[in-house]
């Protein structure tokens, strides 16, 4: 069984959980996520695995409560019980000396870019993060990533901290400053993510992505995680999560993400955790 | 009676149907459509048997099922001896009655199909292991001494199950890894509630489970463990049976818009995360009005059928050559039919339109016609110039078949495949060319059939069990020397 063995909130919607998965702790790498589900009727959800202790035998993951079965989880507690979780799945982050990488998280998916930012670091590269959010309130691993790099660079939407803009405004004025850049890495909302590749793409800068489609089974037998990357199709689970950015379709990943809509709203609405029956 | 009296009487007797739900009500719920022999009908069906001395029927069944024997029984009404009958050769006897293609087998090789209709052994099958079922008095077969032998089973579908059953009942200490949480494979996911009940499933894995098979949920081989790292760990021998799992797309514009499914999500949604009762549970699935599946095997019947019960007004199959040409079970195109669904024979899309919204909303198809037989034999389908028309729908299931999933091969060095990248085996062994690796069912053949995916487990348990006991001796030898 995987027992949740530390729950805290990061912001008032960001949950960070440590859960025991000792053969998960051991195996990940950057990059790689597990699948869960709070209970026998639940969905399946992948999440990025942000850290591991292969001591401890667990694993840490954030994330932000954005419907039901987020909901759900976010009301388990320390000692508490998931029904199922599978992984390490998807490729890990190639990780290797580019030189300057810059990794850049937004929102929840600061959390998803603290491990490839530990790994990029490790690996000798002068990494550079720029983390934003919508104001200061609800940016998250400041201190961490700040511990991993000195050239740390945050930025609020409304100014209430550090940079007063966005992060690909941030970007944007670094490659200006001369700064001389070999990889981006972008993991964030989508349409971040795309405005981030967009900034990149003049200058020929090698830009990844982290992409978080709507997945079932999520080790390739279904087929719903399916991207189109310069014209072809791949599936997230298996052939990614994390493709060249400059080739990827973003405005089908946004429809695609949208698709259960309607059934999300009724679920929330219907919503009494079945977690609390019991 | 003389014996040719006996056989005339028997000849007499036709053969029993089995009463099943009406169209119109099940092609609206999902409850199990088929509803079974009463005692009579499975004692009378059970008499017209002529218990062959030289049974063509057993030659006909991939796992050499006793077949006069426990018919023989049914007509002694010791039902419950009828199921041990079949349990001493089919770990799955009450999954193998309902979805086997008896047609192509047991029945097919009937002597009284000849000149009428054959026995109907499915049926009966079906019965003798729904009585055990029911009657709460399930036999659990004395399993041999253990032989200090591990064996790791990779994929807990059709093939693992089999498998798993025969090495532990040998003595073996068998552990079967399978990556969803649900142990079952195409059992659970795949084939809907409709045609095979997933409460059977679980009592097969039950009893396997008592029969003291471990099954591990939750466990992607080649992620969390690698094959090597399982023959590392202690396992004397892997089995993979894990399936052709992958889905095949046509590759024709527009199909990643909103509303086009595989095959697989739609029914691994449906079967698996149990979407048809949303929001019961969590996970959901687009109930659409005009739903187009496109092929003509069993895969696609199951998927349009679950439209229907879903609600579609209209449910339609588009396949690109003619009936006769379906891989589908008769009995299966015959239920679809009856519950509604149209068939739009030699059409084949071409294009998928959709809205603003990135849904779609319509399929382009072209007419066919059949031309020249290809490797098959089955005659190709050849598109009509200039015969393009619209077809309105709002969801689209691909059901054009499967391919494997190359996450095993790829982390199992010297693994041979071919290049489909199936796993290459040695006759019916299933001997791999990794040293102790076995495989077997859809991850060798390609996708075909439970029943065939059982017989090559059956075939590969013996294999493993002959190289697990040579290897002792193997052992005992070296430690004598």
């Amino acid at each position: 069984m995987n027992k949740i063995t530390e729950k805290g909130y990061l912001s008032e919607n960001v949950v960070r959980m440590v859960i025991e998965a000792p053969d998960v702790a051991e195996k990940r790498k950057a990059g790689q996520f597990v699948v869960l589900m709070v209970d026998e009727k639940g969905e399946r959800i992948p999440l990025t695995i942000v850290d591991s202790d292969v001591e401890k035998g667990t694993i840490t993951l954030i994330f932000q409560v954005v419907g039901k079965t987020t909901t759900c989880l976010a009301e388990m507690n320390e000692g508490d019980s998931l029904f199922t979780l599978l992984g390490p799945l998807g490729h890990p982050t190639e990780i290797a000396n580019f030189g300057t990488a810059v990794c850049v998280g937004g929102g929840v998916g600061i959390g998803v870019a603290y491990p490839v930012i530990k790994a990029l670091a490790e690996a000798g590269n002068k990494v550079i993060p720029i983390i934003g959010a919508r104001t200061k309130d609800i940016l998250i691993l400041e201190d961490e990533i700040r511990s991993i790099s000195e050239e740390l660079i945050v930025a609020t939407d409304d100014g209430s901290y550090g940079v007063h803009g966005f992060v690909t405004n941030v970007l944007q004025n670094l490659i200006d400053s001369g700064e001389k850049i070999d990889i981006v890495f972008a993991i964030g909302p989508v349409p971040m993510m795309k405005f981030l590749c967009e900034v990149t793409r003049p200058y020929g800068i090698k830009t990844i992505v982290s992409l978080n489609p709507i997945m079932v089974d999520a080790t390739g037998m279904c087929g719903a995680c399916r991207v189109s990357v310069g014209g072809k199709t791949k599936f997230a689970c298996v052939d990614g999560p994390e493709f060249d950015g400059h080739k990827v379709d973003f405005g089908l990943l946004m429809t695609r993400l949208q698709t259960y809509n309607n059934q999300e709203q009724t679920a929330m609405e219907n919503y009494r955790c079945r977690h609390n029956d019991r | 009676m003389t014996d040719k009296k006996k056989k005339a009487e028997k000849l007499k007797i036709p053969r029993q149907s089995m009463p099943e739900q009406d169209a119109k009500v099940r092609s609206r719920n999902f409850n199990e459509v088929p509803l079974g022999y009463t005692k009579e009908q499975a004692v009378l069906e059970a008499k017209r048997c002529l218990q062959c001395k030289k049974p063509t029927c057993v030659a006909g069944c991939p796992v050499d099922v006793d077949i006069p024997g426990f018919i023989k029984l049914i007509a002694e009404e010791d039902f419950i001896g009828a199921a041990h009958k079949l349990k001493e050769t089919n770990a799955l006897p009450a999954i193998c009655g309902r979805v086997c293609p008896q047609e192509d087998q047991c029945e097919k090789a009937c002597i009284l199909g000849k000149k009428g209709d054959s026995v109907a052994i499915g049926r009966l099958e079906r019965f003798a292991a729904d009585y055990e079922r029911k009657s709460g008095n399930i036999m659990v077969p004395e399993v041999a001494l253990p032989t200090g032998k591990k064996v790791a089973v990779v994929g807990a579908g059709p093939a693992g199950l089999t498998i798993a059953g025969d090495l532990v009942k040998l003595g073996h200490d068998v552990t079967v890894f399978e990556a969803l949480h649900k142990a079952g494979g195409v059992l659970i996911y795949g084939i809907p509630e409709f045609r095979l009940p997933k409460n059977i499933v679980d009592a097969e894995v039950d009893y396997l489970e008592k029969l003291g098979v471990k099954i591990v949920t939750n466990a992607v081989v080649g992620r969390v463990k690698t094959v090597d790292e399982l023959l590392d760990e202690g396992f004397d021998a892997v089995f993979l049976g894990v399936g052709a799992g992958a889905p095949v797309f046509m590759n024709i514009p527009g199909e990643n818009l909103s509303g086009i499914y595989s095959a697989n999500e739609y029914l691994t949604r449906s079967n698996l995360m149990k979407a048809y009762r949303f929001p019961e549970y969590d996970t959901p699935i687009i109930h659409g009005k005009n739903v187009a599946v496109i092929g003509g095997g069993n895969v696609a019947m199951d998927s349009v059928r679950t439209a229907l019960r879903l609600g579609a007004e209209n449910a339609y199959i588009v396949y690109r050559r003619t009936e006769v040409e379906m891989p589908a079970r008769i009995e299966e195109v015959h239920h679809a039919r009856d519950e509604g669904v149209q068939f739009k024979l030699l059409t084949n899309p071409v294009e998928y339109i959709g809205n603003e919204k990135g849904w779609v909303t319509g399929m382009k198809c072209i007419r066919m016609e059949l031309g020249e037989p290809d490797e098959s034999g089955r005659r190709r389908p050849v598109p009509i110039k200039d015969s393009e028309f619209v077809m309105d729908v709002d969801t689209v299931v691909v059901a054009v078949g499967t391919m494997s999933n190359p996450v095993i091969a790829a982390t199992t060095p010297g693994l041979e495949t071919n290049r489909w990248n199936y796993i290459v085996t040695k006759g019916e062994t299933g001997e791999t060319s990794r040293k102790g690796v076995y495989a077997g069912g859809d991850i060798v053949t390609g996708s075909a059939t439970v029943i065939l995916a059982m017989g090559a487990g059956r075939k590969a348990a013996r294999a493993i069990d002959e190289y697990l006991r040579n290897k002792e001796q193997g052992t005992r030898n070296k430690d004598q020397g």
